[in-house]
């Protein structure tokens, strides 16, 4: 176990290193400068600034200077806001988007899990298909169609809920709900899935041989393998996860990650840009990591290697 | 939710195909698996309706600028504004006065061409990656398959967006990012294929008759993984479209004056509380499209591989 978790975290390492090498050369390749938006500005202003941010030093220097920034989580200040470090940002930002991403989440799996199951004990019969036609819309309705239409609905034909920003309990609820939606129907086709493959099997036979109530059999011996599926897909969820969410701060004008990103995007306010994408590359394969330690939890079968 | 008692779930499920006799043994011509695969496809009504659906939708798309009463999606009218829907705009207009419905029409030429090339660049890429993998083996199929171990645990879309804003924003960068990422799981599917199809006699017998390795991969072992390869294009199609308009959801992929799907959205959603067709629209329209295409996937995934369900996706 403990040289499992080892080799895998000093896998991150090259995988990071790569992702901020190419990311570095990539922002050194792109054409114009930080500062091309700016105006005509005096060239000493201009070497003062590029001193400011090490763009005056050897290519080298600079590369080097940004591993060591990236390792102590420094991404240097932010282009677009001088006065602000990357760091500083995303440490406001990312509470924010942990909110929203974990709350639909949640949302996703205790819904869907029971969704899920409910259909593979009555397969094939009207609740069945029901549950799971819905469930294919509900994969196949984009948030950011789903979004606006919440709001339409909700906010501003029947006022029910503020249609935007991050104040209050009422707030939460169109964001997390337009986050969730496909998570939901994605889970319960998953565990549909599982617990079908799972119920066939012979030791659900002799459990139901030896006379144990059907809701014993599904709940306690099924489900823990069943929704094996449901776990292994936790880590992708969380990345799409973050990714949709990106969508829903940007519908919601929410103050998380996502919308940070999408407006540095946008001002071309390189450092953070990069800051997030390092952040959140090593946010994911953290997951990703804990997901399979989970895995084997549930499933003693599963080697570690 | 009560799951209450049910009936004991799944003892033995009777053949989709139903329960014709095998007829091969009694002399009748035997049925190819495609055939068996084409019979399941059209007993799924909704894989059917969905294929009728892209197959309308397509053909729409493709041939718009030709069709009678198809109005020209650029020609403002700036003194009708934005109108709801009626007769003479289906989909009502924008706040410039463009028709919406041809709007819409041409935003899924856009959509429909992203996802189709997108889905044949990773096609071509993951084919010829994971034939060539499998069939190598060895070192060389260990490189190749850290390469995809590595390339997976990127956070692709974020790569996605870094090459979005510091290089042009041009259709072709979109074509080349989405398809660039969705190559990987190609590669996988083909790569294990080929592996146990080449330990099979068939492929000996053409080394035997002197095949050449390009010919065999290309020749003898592809065609035979054509089956979970269609199903998984099926499924990277509205992938890709999902993803293109995300990208242009968020101002990243299709610029103007030319629009997608993901545009579309976008721009209505900025003016949701006053004209709220321009959002439901387009919003129907790739809904339906991605709705059509995971049906068809489904429906292909089981008749063409009906013992291996696991895999929702």
């Amino acid at each position: 176990m403990v040289t499992f978790l080892l080799r895998r975290v000093l896998l991150m390492v090259p995988t990071l290193w790569a992702i901020a090498t190419l990311a570095f050369f990539l922002v050194r390749g792109a054409p114009g400068g930080p500062f091309q938006s700016e105006k005509e500005i005096p060239a000493i202003a201009r070497a003062q600034l590029m001193h400011k941010y090490g763009l005056d030093q050897p290519l080298h220097v600079q590369y080097l200077r940004f591993l060591t920034g990236v390792a102590r989580l420094d991404f240097g200040p932010s282009y677009k806001f001088p006065s602000r470090q990357v760091r500083e940002i995303i440490a406001e930002a990312l509470p924010v988007s942990l909110e929203l991403g974990g709350w639909a989440l949640l949302l996703a799996i205790v819904v869907g899990v029971p969704i899920g199951i409910y259909a593979a004990v009555r397969q094939n019969t009207t609740g069945d298909f029901a549950a799971m036609a819905v469930a294919l819309a509900g994969v196949s309705i984009p948030n950011f169609v789903l979004g606006p239409v919440l709001v339409l609905a909700l906010s501003l034909t029947l006022y029910w809920l503020p249609p935007a920003l991050w104040e209050g309990p009422q707030s939460r609820v169109l964001p997390v709900l337009t986050l969730a939606t496909a998570y939901v129907a994605y889970i319960a086709r998953l565990t549909r899935a599982g617990m079908l493959e799972v119920l066939r099997q012979d030791f659900i036979r002799t459990a139901r041989a030896k006379g144990l109530s059907e809701r014993v059999v599904v709940l306690k011996h099924a489900s823990k393998l069943g929704i094996l599926p449901v776990v292994s897909f936790i880590g992708p969820a969380a990345a799409r996860v973050m990714m949709g969410s990106i969508v829903v701060e940007s519908i919601f004008s929410v103050p998380g990650m996502g919308r940070y990103l999408v407006n540095a995007a946008f001002n071309r306010d390189y450092t953070l840009v990069l800051g997030e994408v390092l952040f959140y590359a090593g946010l994911l394969m953290t997951l990703n990591l804990l997901v399979d330690v989970a895995y084997t939890w549930l499933d003693p079968r599963v080697e570690l290697a | 939710m009560s799951i209450g008692i049910a009936p004991p779930a799944h003892v033995f499920e009777p053949d989709p195909v139903g329960p014709e006799p095998d007829l091969a043994l009694a002399g009748a011509a035997p049925r190819s698996l495609w055939d068996d695969a084409w019979l399941r496809l059209r007993r799924n009504r909704a894989a059917v309706m969905g294929a009728v659906f892209l197959a309308w939708m397509s053909l729409t798309a493709a041939f718009a600028p030709w069709l009678p009463g198809m109005q020209d999606p650029t020609a403002q009218d700036l003194a009708l504004g934005a109108s709801p829907p009626s007769i003479a705009h289906w989909f009502g207009t924008d706040e410039l006065g463009r028709d919406a419905f041809a709007r819409v029409i041409y935003g899924g030429r856009i959509s429909l061409m992203v996802g189709v090339v997108a889905t044949l660049v990773s096609l071509l890429i993951g084919v010829t990656w994971g034939a060539t993998a499998g069939y190598r083996g060895g070192r060389l199929d260990d490189f190749m398959m850290r390469v995809v171990d590595i390339l997976y645990s990127l956070p692709y879309i974020f790569l996605v967006i870094l090459l979005l804003v510091f290089f042009s924003r041009s259709i072709v960068m979109l074509f080349v990012a989405l398809g660039l990422v969705q190559w990987l799981t190609m590669a996988r599917i083909v790569r294990g294929q080929v592996l146990s199809l080449k330990q099979q006699t068939f492929v000996e017998a053409a080394r035997a008759l002197g095949a050449g390795d390009a010919r065999i991969i290309f020749r003898h072992i592809v065609p035979n993984t054509l089956g979970p390869v269609i199903v998984y294009t099926t499924l990277t199609v509205p992938a890709v479209i999902l993803q293109e308009a995300f990208l242009s959801f968020l101002g990243l992929g299709v610029q103007p004056p030319a629009a997608s799907w993901g545009t579309l959205v976008s721009d209505g959603a900025r003016l949701l509380a006053f004209f709220p067709w321009l959002v439901i629209f387009p919003g129907v329209a790739l809904s339906l499209t991605l709705l059509c295409f995971n049906f068809l996937g489904d429906g292909l995934r089981d008749a063409l591989d009906p013992q291996d369900r696991r895999d929702v996706a």
